[in-house]
C-alpha cells in the first residue's frame, strides 16, 4: 500500500483532517466567488419582481456582468493570496476545496460566462417584433406556442430577462461542481446547475416546439443519470462510511480503520466500491457527453438557443471535466488499475464515435455536438493520464476549448435567413464570398477544433497526448491521432464548402451584430490564436495549478 | 589586412542590392555604380595582393572569422574567409577580368532597357564567386556555389522574352541541379566522417579515414565540379548558355564560374591525393571532355557555340591536370588564368563582331572582316594565336605544361591521356582557324545593303585590348622561374613530373600537330570558298553539330524514362494510395450513416442505451476487479 501513498502525493497534498476543524465555520473569503454569483443571482430575482419592465434588461444586464466579474476578480484574488497553491485547503467543515485546479476552473468558467452574457444580451440580430428589440429568448415562455397568449406577449414586447439570473444560479453551481469535496455537495452542485440549463434549453424564440423538446428531453435523462449518480453515492457512502472525498480515499487505499457498527454488514466491501464508483462515474460522464451517455448532446445542442447551446457546451463541459478530475485523482488513485481500462475504453469509444457520426451531419450545430461529443473523449484521454501533467493538461485544454466553442456558436448566431439562424449545412455555401471576415473567423475557430499549428486547438491537443502517451497509453494516442484525422475531413469540409463553393441565391445573410455579440467573438479569436501562438505562459500557470489537495 | 577580406565579397553584394532595390531612379546611372563596385573590389584585391607579396611563403594565408551562422549542438557552421595564394588567384582572376566586362558592357548593354537590372546581376554574380573562391569551409562555398549558379540562370534568361534563353536558362538551372546534389551529398558525407566541414580539419583527417568513404567523397564532388563547369556527362548546358548576353559568356561561361568546378579538385586535392580511384575518374573526365568539346567546336557555325565548345575542352585540360594530383594542380590554375584572359578576349571580340553585324551569330554570314573591324581583328587574331598554342604566347606555356604532366602519370594510362590530349590540341587549331578564317578571311558572305559592320566603341574595345595582352604576356610570366608553380606551392604542394618523353619532343610534337591542325583547316576554309549554307556533312560532323546527340541521348534516358517512372508512380498513387485513402473515406462514411440510426430522437431509447452503458461499465469495472 506505501506506493499507492507515494503514488497518491503526486498529484495531491496532504491538508489538515477535516475532522479536526472544532466549531461550525464558514469561510467566507475562499467562498466568496460563489456566494458573489449566488448572491447576484438572487437579486436579479428580485429585480424581477420590483423593477419596472421597461429597465429590467439593463439592470440584469450590468448585475450579471458586475457580479461575474466580481467573482472573478476574487478569484484572482485568492489565487494571489496563495490559495491555490501554498494555503491551499478544504473549506467550509470538508465540503469545499479550494486549491489550483478549483480555483484555474472556476476562473474559466467565470470568463467564460462573462462571454456568453453578451451573447444572452444580444438584440440586434432577430428583427425587431413591433418595434421593440428582442434577443434569442421566447417572449412568455409559459405560452402555448403560437398561441393567442404567446402573440399578445410578443405584441406587448415582452422578453424573458430571468434568463440572466436563471444563468447565474447555473454558474453559481458550476462554480461548486469541480470544488466539491464530498459526494453530497458533488450531487447538490449537479442538480443547482443541471435545473437552470433546463429551463434555459426551453426558451428559444424560434422554432420552440424543437427547443422545448430540447429540454424535456435533456431534464429526463439528467433525472435519469443523477439517479444514478446517487445510487453510486450511497453504495460509496455503504463501503466507506463517509461521503467526504479524503475520508472514501483512506478506505480505499488502507481498509476501513473503524467499522461504524450501523454498517456493519457493508463497509470495506469491494462490490459496492467497484459498483459505486462505476455509477458516480457515469453521472459525471453523462454531463461531460462520453459516449454511451451522449445521446442528448446532439438533439439538445441543437434545440436549445443558440447562445445557451454555447455556454452550456464550454461551459458545463469545465465543470463537469473539473468534478471528474477531482473525484478520480483525490478519491479514487487507490484503485485506478481497476477504472483505468474502463475509462481508456470509454475515451476510445468517444473519440472515434463523435468523430465518426459527426462526418454525415447536415446541421452546423448538430455537427458541432458531436464535434464536443469527439473533443470529450480527447479530454479524457488526458484525465486518465494521472499524473500531474496531465491535470494541467486537461485545464489548459478545457480553457482553450471553451473560448472556441463559445467563439463558433456565436458565429452561428449570425448566419441567418427568414426563418432565423440558418443552421442547415449546405446554405453555409459560398458564405466566405458574400461574407469573407465572418467565415474567415468561423475558418479560425474550425482549425482550432480541427487541432491545426497556431492555433489553441494544436496545444491543448498536444498537451493532452503528451500526458496520455507520458503515463504509457501510447495506443490511445494512437487512436486520439486517428480520431483527429476523421475530425479533420469534416472541419475542412465546412471551410471548403464556405469558401470553395458558389453561394445559392436563396441563401442565408450574414446580420450585423451589436458590440456585444462583437466582443464576444473577437475575445474568442484572440484567446485561440494567442493561445496558439505563445501557449506557453497558459501551460505553466495550468501547470503551477495542478496539484489537489486532499 | 585579414579584416578587410570580407569586403572583397560585401562590395559587389551592395551594388547588387542598390541595383536590384533601388528601382527606375537608379536606370541612368546602374551601370557605373555596378562597375564602381566591380573595380573597388578589385582594387582591394591588389592592395591584399601587394600585402601578400610582401610575407613569406609559408605564411600568406589570412583567415577571417566573421560569424557564427548556425550553432546547434555539435553542427557548427561558420561564416569565415580563408585568402591562400590559391583564393588570390581566383580574387585577381574574377574581379580584374569582371570588372573589364563591366566595363564592355557598358558599350554592349547600352541600349537595352533593362541594363541596371543587368549590372545588379552581374555583381551579384561576382558576389557569389568571391564567395566560392573565399569560403574557408564547405558549406559556406556551398552557399557561393549555389549563388553562382543563381546568377548564372538569371543572366542565361536575361532575354527572357526570347522562349530560347527562358528554355536555356531552366536547362543550365536543371542540370546543374544535378552536379550541386553531388555536393550537398558531400558535405553531408563529410558532416557524418569528419564532424565539420571547414578545410583545414577535414583535410587533415584524410589519412584516418577509410578508402571507401574518400573514394565516395571524390566521386561527389567530381559530380559537382561536372555540373558546374559542363563536363562529360553533364555538359549539355553549355551551348544553350549562349543564349545569354555576349559579355555573360565571357565572364561566367569562359573565364569565371565554369572553372569552378577545377577549383573544387585543386582546393580538395588533399581528398582527391588520398582516393586514387577518384582520381583516375577526374582524369578520364577531363580526357573524355577536351576531346567532346573540341569535336563540337569543330561542327559549330554559331561563333559563340563554336567557342562554347572550345571551353568545354579546355576546361577539360584543366580537370584532367587537376586530376594528375600535385604534378597538375598548378598547371590546371595556371591554364585557368591564361585560359581566362583568351577566352574572355575571344567572347568579347565574337560580340564586337556581333555588334557590329546586327547580332548575327551564323559564321557563314560573315567573312573578310578584317579590313571592318581591325582592333577586333587584332586582339581575337591574338587570343587565336594564345588558345592554339602559338609559341611564345600564353596558350603555349600553360597547354604544353599540361601535356607533359599527362604523359608524365607514367604507363599506359600516362600514354593515352597524353595522347588524347595532343589530339586535343590539334584539334583545337583547326577549329579556331576555322572560326578565324570564317570570320575574317575569305570573302563578304553578307548582304552589304543591310548589314554594315563597323568598329565598337572604345569602351568595348579597351577591355579586348587589355585582355589580349594578357592573352600575350601571361603565359610568359607566369614561366619565368616557374614563378607560378612556386607561388602556389604551399597550397596545392607541387611535384616535378617524369615524363617518358622529353620536355622536348613534347613541345616539337605539339608543334606538329598544330601546323597539321592549322594545315588541314586552312585547306578546308582558307583556300575554298565557305559555302554561306552548311553543306550536309559526314555523320560525324552531323552528330557533332548535333552536340554529339547528348540531348538526344538524354531525352531518351532520362527524359523518357523519367516519364516512365512518373506516369507508374501516378498509376500507383492513384489505385493504390487514392484507392486507399477514398475508401478509407468511404468506409468511415459508411460506419457513420450507421451509428446515426442509434441517434433516434427518442429519449427512451436514449435511455435504454444509456441504462445499458451503465450496466457495461459496472460490468467492466467489475471484471477488471475479478482479473
Amino acid at each position: 500500500m506505501s506506493s499507492v501513498a507515494s503514488v497518491h502525493s503526486l498529484w495531491t497534498v496532504a491538508a489538515g483532517a477535516p475532522g479536526k476543524i472544532p466549531a461550525p465555520h464558514i469561510e467566507y473569503t475562499e467562498l466568496s466567488p460563489t456566494l458573489i454569483v449566488l448572491g447576484a443571482a438572487v437579486i436579479g430575482i428580485l429585480i424581477e419582481a420590483l423593477v419596472p419592465r421597461r429597465n429590467r434588461y439593463y439592470s440584469q444586464l450590468l448585475l450579471s456582468l458586475v457580479a461575474l466579474a466580481a467573482a472573478f476578480a476574487a478569484v484572482i484574488g485568492l489565487a494571489a493570496g496563495g490559495f491555490g497553491s501554498s494555503k491551499a485547503h478544504i473549506a467550509a467543515m470538508g465540503a469545499i476545496a479550494v486549491d489550483g485546479p478549483a480555483l484555474f476552473l472556476q476562473g474559466t468558467i467565470l470568463l467564460v460566462s462573462l462571454i456568453a452574457v453578451f451573447t444572452f444580451a444580444e438584440r440586434r440580430l432577430d428583427p425587431a417584433a413591433h418595434g421593440n428589440r428582442v434577443d434569442s429568448f421566447a417572449a412568455q415562455p409559459a405560452a402555448v406556442p403560437g398561441g393567442p397568449a404567446e402573440q399578445a406577449a410578443v405584441k406587448a414586447g415582452f422578453t424573458t430577462t430571468e434568463v440572466f439570473p436563471i444563468l447565474l444560479f447555473a454558474v453559481g453551481g458550476m462554480l461548486i461542481f469541480p470544488a466539491a469535496n464530498d459526494l453530497l455537495t458533488l450531487f447538490i452542485a449537479l442538480e443547482v446547475f443541471s435545473l437552470p440549463l433546463y429551463i434555459l434549453c426551453a426558451l428559444a424564440r424560434r422554432q420552440r416546439l424543437l427547443s422545448q423538446e430540447a429540454a424535456v428531453k435533456y431534464f429526463l435523462l439528467g433525472a435519469f443519470s443523477s439517479a444514478f449518480l446517487l445510487f453510486g453515492v450511497a453504495l460509496l457512502y455503504g463501503y466507506a462510511g463517509t461521503v467526504g472525498y479524503a475520508g472514501i480515499a483512506q478506505v480505499v487505499s488502507d481498509g476501513a480503520k473503524q467499522i461504524d457498527p450501523a454498517l456493519a454488514g457493508t463497509m470495506g466491501n469491494d462490490a459496492l466500491l467497484l459498483i459505486g464508483a462505476a455509477l458516480v462515474l457515469m453521472g459525471l460522464l453523462f454531463k461531460v457527453g462520453a459516449v454511451p451517455f451522449h445521446m442528448w448532446t446532439p438533439d439538445v445542442y441543437q434545440g436549445a438557443p443558440t447562445p445557451v447551446t454555447g455556454f452550456m457546451a464550454a461551459a458545463t463541459k469545465v465543470a463537469a471535466f473539473g468534478a471528474l478530475l477531482r473525484l478520480l485523482y483525490v478519491v479514487l488513485p487507490g484503485m485506478r488499475w481497476d477504472w483505468r481500462p474502463v475509462m481508456w475504453g470509454v475515451a476510445i469509444i468517444t473519440m472515434l464515435g463523435g468523430a465518426i457520426v459527426a462526418i454525415t451531419q447536415t446541421d452546423i450545430k448538430r455537427l458541432l455536438a458531436y464535434s464536443s461529443i469527439a473533443h470529450a473523449g480527447f479530454i479524457l484521454a488526458g484525465v486518465i493520464a494521472t499524473s500531474e501533467d496531465g491535470v494541467s493538461s486537461v485545464l489548459f485544454y478545457l480553457g482553450a476549448y471553451s473560448f472556441v466553442t463559445l467563439g463558433a456558436f456565436a458565429v452561428v448566431t449570425l448566419v441567418r435567413d427568414a426563418g432565423g439562424e440558418a443552421t442547415t449545412l449546405s446554405k453555409w455555401a459560398g458564405l466566405g464570398r458574400r461574407s469573407p471576415l465572418v467565415a474567415a473567423v468561423f475558418a479560425v475557430f474550425l482549425l482550432a477544433f480541427a487541432g491545426i499549428p497556431l492555433t489553441s486547438g494544436f496545444a491543448g491537443k498536444f498537451a493532452v497526448f503528451k500526458a496520455a502517451a507520458q503515463s504509457g497509453a501510447g495506443w490511445l494516442v494512437v487512436v486520439g491521432v486517428l480520431s483527429s484525422a476523421i475530425a479533420a475531413f469534416f472541419y475542412i469540409r465546412v471551410i471548403v464548402l464556405m469558401f470553395f463553393n458558389e453561394p445559392k441565391a436563396d441563401g442565408p445573410t450574414v446580420a450585423v451584430p451589436s458590440p456585444l455579440t462583437t466582443t464576444a467573438i473577437a475575445i474568442g479569436v484572440t484567446a485561440t490564436l494567442v493561445l496558439g501562438l505563445a501557449p506557453q505562459y497558459f501551460l505553466d500557470l495550468a501547470g503551477h495549478a495542478g496539484v489537489f489537495v486532499r | 589586412m585579414e579584416n578587410l577580406i570580407a569586403l572583397l565579397v560585401a562590395a559587389p553584394l551592395v551594388g547588387a542590392a542598390l541595383l536590384l532595390c533601388g528601382g527606375k531612379r537608379l536606370d541612368r546611372t546602374g551601370h557605373l555604380i555596378g562597375t564602381l563596385f566591380s573595380v573597388a573590389s578589385f582594387a582591394l584585391g591588389a592592395a591584399l595582393f601587394a600585402d601578400m607579396l610582401g610575407k613569406g611563403a609559408g605564411d600568406r594565408t589570412l583567415h577571417q572569422q566573421l560569424f557564427t551562422w548556425i550553432p546547434v549542438g555539435g553542427f557548427r557552421a561558420d561564416v569565415a574567409f580563408q585568402l591562400d595564394q590559391l583564393s588570390m588567384t581566383f580574387v585577381l582572376l574574377i574581379t580584374g577580368v569582371g570588372s573589364l566586362i563591366h566595363i564592355y558592357s557598358i558599350g554592349y548593354m547600352a541600349h537595352d532597357e533593362r541594363r541596371r537590372r543587368f549590372f545588379g546581376y552581374l555583381n551579384l554574380f561576382l558576389a557569389a564567386m568571391l564567395l566560392l573562391v573565399l569560403a574557408d569551409n564547405y558549406l559556406l562555398l556551398y552557399a557561393g556555389w549555389e549563388g553562382v549558379g543563381l546568377a548564372s540562370y538569371l543572366l542565361i534568361g536575361f532575354w527572357q522574352h526570347k522562349p530560347s534563353a527562358a528554355t536555356a536558362a531552366k536547362k543550365a538551372f536543371l542540370v546543374n541541379r544535378v552536379g550541386d546534389m553531388g555536393l550537398s551529398i558531400a558535405i553531408m558525407l563529410m558532416f557524418t566522417t569528419f564532424g565539420t566541414f571547414a578545410f583545414a580539419p577535414v583535410f587533415a583527417a584524410t589519412d584516418r579515414t577509410g578508402q571507401g568513404t574518400l573514394t565516395a567523397l571524390g566521386l561527389l564532388l567530381l559530380l559537382a565540379a561536372c555540373g558546374k563547369s559542363a563536363q562529360v556527362p553533364l555538359q549539355s548546358w553549355l551551348g544553350d548558355a549562349m543564349e545569354g548576353p555576349t559579355p555573360v559568356s565571357a565572364l561566367i561561361h569562359a573565364a569565371t564560374m565554369v572553372t569552378a568546378g577545377v577549383y573544387l579538385i585543386t582546393r580538395s586535392g588533399a581528398i582527391f591525393n588520398a582516393a586514387p580511384t577518384a582520381q583516375l575518374a577526374v582524369v578520364v573526365v577531363g580526357a573524355v571532355t577536351l576531346l567532346f568539346g573540341a569535336i563540337v567546336g569543330c561542327a559549330k557555325d554559331d561563333i559563340k557555340k563554336a567557342l562554347a565548345g572550345s571551353t568545354m575542352s579546355q576546361i577539360g585540360y584543366m580537370i584532367l591536370a587537376a586530376g594528375l594530383g600535385p604534378i597538375g594542380y598548378a598547371f590546371a590554375i595556371m591554364h585557368l588564368v591564361t585560359h581566362g584572359f583568351f577566352k574572355a578576349g575571344l567572347f568579347l571580340g565574337a560580340g564586337s563582331v556581333m555588334h557590329g553585324m546586327n547580332d548575327e551569330v551564323d559564321m557563314r554570314r560573315y567573312g573578310g572582316l578584317r579590313k571592318y573591324m581591325p582592333v577586333t581583328f587584332v586582339t581575337f587574331g591574338l587570343g587565336y594565336l594564345a588558345i592554339i598554342g602559338f609559341p611564345g604566347l600564353s596558350g603555349f606555356f600553360s597547354k604544353d605544361k599540361i601535356i607533359e604532366a599527362a604523359f608524365a602519370r607514367g604507363g599506359t594510362e600516362g600514354w593515352i591521356l597524353g595522347g588524347a590530349a595532343l589530339l586535343g590540341a590539334a584539334i583545337t587549331a583547326f577549329y579556331m582557324t576555322r572560326v578565324m578564317l570564317m570570320t575574317f578571311f575569305g570573302e563578304k558572305r553578307w548582304d552589304p545593303a543591310e548589314v554594315h559592320p563597323h568598329e565598337s566603341p572604345k569602351v568595348m574595345t579597351i577591355p579586348m585590348i587589355v585582355l589580349a595582352i594578357g592573352s600575350v604576356f601571361a603565359g610568359g610570366l607566369f614561366s619565368i622561374n616557374e614563378v607560378f608553380v612556386k607561388w602556389l606551392e604551399p597550397v596545392t604542394s607541387f611535384a616535378h613530373g617524369h615524363s617518358p618523353v622529353s620536355a622536348t619532343t613534347v613541345t616539337a610534337a605539339t608543334m606538329v600537330v598544330l601546323v597539321i591542325g592549322v594545315g588541314i583547316a586552312w585547306g578546308m576554309y582558307g583556300r575554298r570558298p565557305v559555302p554561306a549554307l552548311a553543306p550536309r556533312g559526314s555523320l560525324l560532323t552531323r552528330a557533332a553539330r548535333r552536340d554529339l546527340l547528348q540531348d538526344d541521348f538524354n531525352h531518351v534516358v532520362f527524359v523518357r524514362g523519367g516519364e516512365q517512372v512518373t506516369g507508374t508512380l501516378v498509376q500507383l498513387d492513384r489505385s493504390l494510395v487514392d484507392g486507399a485513402v477514398t475508401g478509407t473515406a468511404a468506409s468511415m462514411g459508411g460506419l457513420s450513416g450507421l451509428l446515426r440510426q442509434l441517434q433516434t430522437g427518442f429519449v427512451r431509447s436514449y435511455a435504454v442505451q444509456m441504462l445499458g452503458g451503465a450496466a457495461v461499465l459496472v460490468a467492466a469495472t467489475l471484471l477488471m476487479r475479478g482479473v
